[in-house]
């Protein structure tokens, strides 16, 4: 899926260019998302003769925007407000009703199942890639490169395809309707792109400082601890978020591998209010609100790093 | 990946003085175990075997498996008839979504490039779809587009249908549009990187030399763009002919299995009928058209690339 995308990375600059800490330079694709065109480059002289480009930007945003506008303006009706009244214009009578509603009926359990599931598969998949890319870039054997090739096969799988299989894995170990179903298998999932973005960057750190390292007698994990972690911070932080991204907003494996409320993550339990709500539409739209607050809030406050994080693989 | 730039040694934290085991070899294989262990089990096992399972019949109500060798290939290429039906519903929608995706996406990546701060603020806004879910994204159109309270009946002064999501001819398009809707800001963000890549002096050049707007696009943008357009395009195509949730939440193929493309198909087949073996043929369809799609198009990127050196020679 992403050949492209592995053999355009390679370059020497793809470990920089994902690095969003860097004042410039470094997600220099996502700075109009960033900053505000913080830019000191002149206006090009030819843009402010792009028409097309000009209407259909004005054009996206009420595409992008009338949807959002709608559901947002909903979750505040009541079901017959929304039924009386025209349903593009916002209610003269607010309610917060539908919120609390969806609230009772356990949102921050569902909440909480999938911060445990997200940040236990992001955390396995750092630890994990970390240390395969440091054994990929270092190793003086023929493994470290079948390994890679090994891992690299992984980019191309679809998940869809292979989630019979997966399911009934998952119930020969005994772990269907468990968090670890949903964990386990999407960790593995993540480790091909997760391990060539980290590979990429390793192979950056000059071969002087690990060589100095371990003339000052250092083991492989002190190296890994001391030299490589640091070193492929950035790395691990845009990976981190798509990976973040991915498992928060994942479907299929939680629609196929769990079952009960218990450990229903949040995706689901939309699916699942909107059968519970039934025709209460203001209600089951207040669930697809709240469950965007979270990412929205992330999304204000580290916008560089998420924008990063999402083309990070893709983009040189 | 040679050129990088001496880093300073003092950044490496040196450990204390361990004992003076130096080491000459890498790290040892326990580094890539977890990794390869965990992809392996997860990932690669799957793999393997939903192509094993595609040559048994394994009824899941009756508990029963059985190797039948090529029979459930047999039936899925030959008499079931849907297959066909659901290949060419795919066909069409990679395509559409493609038609829909890519010149948007470029179209607007080159206008997000731009300096201007308005485009910036809109940018910002244009990022809204990624935070969603499918699933909200699934109950945000499934509402907008309802007859009763969407749309179609706030705008009730125009000749909108209402029947979207429920008319066969129509819902097709709908899963097109919508689906577009969630992955065109993602391109986009890709081709905005790869515009703001391209060196300004060419523009410079070309406009001394009185080459036009349009000229420009198609002299400059388009050709420096061709590694970004190659991913992309990647992206769109395999993960389109795998795409699943959105229309499985929106539709669930119905009406009259309109929009019942192959990964949809696969799993009603696998869970819903309870046919694994059928079902694992198609997911190795999927996986076999997806592949082979992807090396094609690296291919191209490879070729490309050739001319694109000889050219700079």
């Amino acid at each position: 899926m992403t050949h492209a995308a592995s053999t355009e990375t390679r370059h020497p600059d793809a470990g920089r260019a994902l690095d969003p800490t860097q004042p410039d330079g470094g997600v220099e694709g996502t700075k109009g998302f960033g900053s505000t065109g913080r830019g000191t480059k002149p206006v090009k002289p030819y843009q402010s003769r792009n028409v097309i480009g000009g209407v259909l930007g004005w054009v996206w945003l009420g595409v992008i925007i009338l949807p959002i506008y709608f559901i947002v303006i909903t979750s505040f009706r009541t079901r017959q407000d929304l039924a009386s009244n025209n349903q593009l214009v916002p209610t003269t009578e607010p309610t917060l009703t539908n919120f609390q509603r969806v609230i009772e009926n356990d949102f921050f359990h569902f909440f909480t199942n999938s911060v445990i599931v997200t940040l236990s598969t992001v955390t396995v998949v750092l630890a994990v890639s970390v240390m395969a890319a440091y054994y990929i870039t270092r190793s003086t054997s023929w493994g470290g490169s079948r390994i890679f090739q090994l891992i690299l096969l992984g980019i191309a799988i679809p998940v869809q395809a292979t989630i019979i299989p997966v399911y009934y894995l998952i119930q020969f170990l005994g772990l269907y309707d468990s968090l670890w179903a949903l964990i386990l298998p999407q960790i593995a999932f993540a480790i091909p792109l997760s391990v060539l973005i980290i590979v990429n960057f390793v192979r950056d750190i000059p071969n002087e400082l690990f060589e100095s390292m371990r003339v000052d007698g250092a083991g492989e994990w002190t190296i890994l601890t001391s030299l490589v972690l640091p070193m492929a911070k950035p790395a691990l932080m845009t990976v981190g978020i798509y990976q973040a991204l991915q498992v928060w907003n994942g479907f299929l494996f939680p629609l196929v591998l769990t079952q009960s409320r218990d450990v229903r993550v949040l995706p689901l339990s939309l699916w699942e209010y909107q059968g519970q709500f039934g025709v209460d539409v203001p209600a089951t739209l207040a669930a697809v609100v709240l469950s965007a607050v979270p990412l929205l809030v992330a999304y204000i406050f580290a916008r560089r790093y998420i924008v990063a994080g999402l083309t990070a693989g893709f983009s040189k | 990946m040679t050129a990088t730039p001496k880093v300073q040694a003092a950044d490496a934290t040196r450990s204390g003085q361990r004992s003076v085991k130096v080491s000459r070899q890498g790290p040892s294989f326990i580094m890539a175990l977890p990794a390869v262990a965990l992809f392996g089990f997860f990932a690669l096992v799957p793999l393997v075997g939903v192509v094993v399972i595609s040559f048994l019949e394994w009824n899941t109500v009756r508990g029963s498996i059985e190797w039948v060798g090529t029979s459930n290939w047999e039936f899925v290429l030959g008499d079931r008839d849907f297959t066909w039906r659901a290949l060419q519903l795919t066909v069409m929608f990679v395509i559409g979504s493609y038609l829909f995706q890519a010149p948007v996406a470029l179209l607007l990546g080159v206008f997000m490039a731009g300096q201007q701060k308005y485009r910036a603020v809109l940018s910002v806004l244009y990022f809204l779809p990624l935070l969603f879910s499918s699933v909200a994204v699934g109950l945000t159109f499934q509402s907008l587009l309802s007859p009763n309270y969407g749309i179609s009946a706030a705008l009730d002064f125009l000749p909108l249908p209402n029947d979207w999501l429920s008319n066969p001819d129509l819902v097709m398009w709908v899963m097109i549009f919508v689906v577009g809707w969630c992955f065109i800001p993602f391109h986009a963000l890709l081709y905005q990187a790869g515009v703001r890549q391209i060196p300004e002096t060419m523009y410079e050049a070309a406009t001394i030399d009185g080459a036009g707007r349009m000229r420009q696009f198609f002299s400059i943008t388009l050709p420096q763009l061709r590694y970004t357009i190659i991913t992309s395009s990647t992206l769109m195509l395999v993960g389109s002919l795998t795409y699943f949730d959105l229309i499985y939440v929106l539709t669930g193929g119905s009406p009259a299995n309109a929009v019942r493309i192959l990964p949809l198909d696969m799993y009603i087949e696998g869970f819903s009928s309870h046919n694994l073996g059928n079902a694992s043929v198609i997911a190795v369809l999927l996986v076999t058209i997806g592949l082979t799609m992807s090396l094609l198009l690296n291919k191209l990127s490879g070729s490309t690339k050739m001319e694109s050196d000889k050219a700079g020679a």
